[in-house]
């Protein structure tokens, strides 16, 4: 069995003027058995750095704690938010340091730095940071996430049409692929 | 240091309350040592020390007193030198590691509490004594200029203006004199070492006291002796 296809999931993100979007799919599966239609891949870091976890769901939900933990200390410590490019760093250093035994995710980083630019990212499982001007997609369904990201997006959305677009393109590409679906996620900050 | 009983180690407490060679360290940073200084102004810091060196044949262009420990950060000491060596390595690693985990340089608050944390970890292990030096560290980050002095105790505290060493109480009383809120960092520099020369036992030169800056531009920086030379002839 394909360890990134065990669970499916679609996450995807988007940026707009001055805002971004961040969306996932909500189902979480047994393979081919659907088990839950309710499951959260996006979590928040703080109130503008949202991350989003595609793959093996267990890790998903294992990385996000972890990166919790540290942020919350980096909070205590530092007496203040983390950026996001610097969030980015944090993580894919986490992830290359189980280069020979890694977490099966694919993160979608997504926040506002500083002056409110939005700023996105995606990465492999071994943290090989991927930045982009426009969109990020990953989970089994990010071939048609792409396709559908592509001949949507504008760039200098507002946010009420950013959010049309990225749940567009989520519906439309989750459609394609059996293993995501049930519903989609999405949060505009 | 008296009781018997209790001396065989350093870093154990007697029933009075302080252990052995903490007692010194614990109140007041008794580090004698050359006089050093730091002042802390609107626009950068100035850290400076005196540099006597034992005999006129040792070559005073290899002994560095002042040393970075960031591109933006740098440190002077009053103690002993080796000591100050073995700190400046930790420092410099511990400044690297942040960066590689954050790709982001460490901010000055956060260097300093790692140093001193390792300062006060010597205070409480066996079989290791605490560090015989206390530190300057000047920085410049988002968070503007900043001067720190960090003790054998592993204690820091941020100061305006602070001093070190062996002349420690005069060249504070004409510190407090002299500083004031928004001074320039040229001014700054002229008041340290008119502060060095209060209490300089012979003749003061651009070869006998070594000073460090950090300015807006957020590099810190050594002075040469020539330029040392300038400062010193605008204060004259």
């Amino acid at each position: 069995p394909q360890i990134f296809e065990y669970n499916g999931s679609a996450v995807v993100a988007m940026v707009g003027k001055n805002c971004f979007a961040i969306a996932s799919d909500r189902r979480l599966g047994v393979q081919l058995q659907t088990v839950a239609t309710d499951f959260q891949r996006v979590f928040k870091i703080h109130g503008k750095l949202y991350i989003g976890l595609s793959g093996l769901a267990t890790d998903a939900q294992t990385l996000y704690q972890r990166l919790a933990f540290k942020h919350k200390l980096y909070q205590l410590r530092e007496e203040r938010d983390m950026k996001p490019e610097t969030f980015a760093s944090l993580v894919s250093a986490l992830l290359y340091e189980k280069r020979f035994g890694p977490y099966f995710c694919q993160p979608i980083i997504a926040g506002l730095g500083e002056k409110d630019q939005p700023f996105i990212c995606t990465m492999d499982c071994i943290g090989a940071k991927e930045l982009a001007k426009d969109f990020v997609v990953s989970g089994t369904a990010s071939e048609s996430l792409y396709g559908a990201c592509e001949s949507m997006y504008k760039p200098d959305m507002e946010p009420e049409e950013l959010f049309e677009t990225i749940s567009q393109a989520l519906l439309s590409s989750v459609d394609r692929d059996c293993l995501s679906g049930w519903g989609g996620y999405v949060l505009i900050v | 240091m008296g009781d018997s009983q209790y001396s065989f180690s350093l870093t154990t407490f007697r029933p009075v309350g302080e252990a052995g060679a903490d007692r010194a360290r614990a109140h007041g940073r008794r580090i004698s040592g050359q006089t050093s200084l730091g002042i802390k102004a609107a626009n950068g810091v100035v850290i400076a020390t005196e540099k006597k060196l034992p005999s006129i044949l040792v070559d005073e262009t290899s002994v560095q007193k002042i040393q970075s420990l960031t591109p933006n950060i740098g440190v002077v000491y009053s103690g002993m030198g080796p000591d100050f060596r073995v700190l400046v390595r930790k420092s410099r690693k511990q400044a690297q590691q942040y960066y590689r985990l954050y790709k982001e340089t460490i901010p000055v608050t956060q260097l300093v509490r790692e140093t001193a944390a390792v300062m006060q970890e010597f205070t409480q292990s066996g079989g290791v004594r605490p560090f015989g030096v206390s530190l300057l560290i000047a920085g410049y980050d988002d968070n503007g200029p900043q001067l720190y002095q960090v003790d054998p105790s592993g204690s820091y505290f941020s100061w305006k203006a602070s001093a070190m060493g062996k002349n420690v109480s005069n060249a504070k009383t004409f510190l407090e004199k002299r500083y004031t809120e928004d001074m320039e960092l040229d001014d700054a520099i002229h008041t340290a070492i008119l502060t060095l020369k209060e209490g300089y036992e012979g003749q003061i030169s651009a070869n006998n006291i070594e000073i460090g800056v950090i300015r807006a531009d957020r590099e810190f920086k050594v002075l040469t002796p020539s330029e040392i030379k300038d400062f010193l002839e605008e204060v004259e």
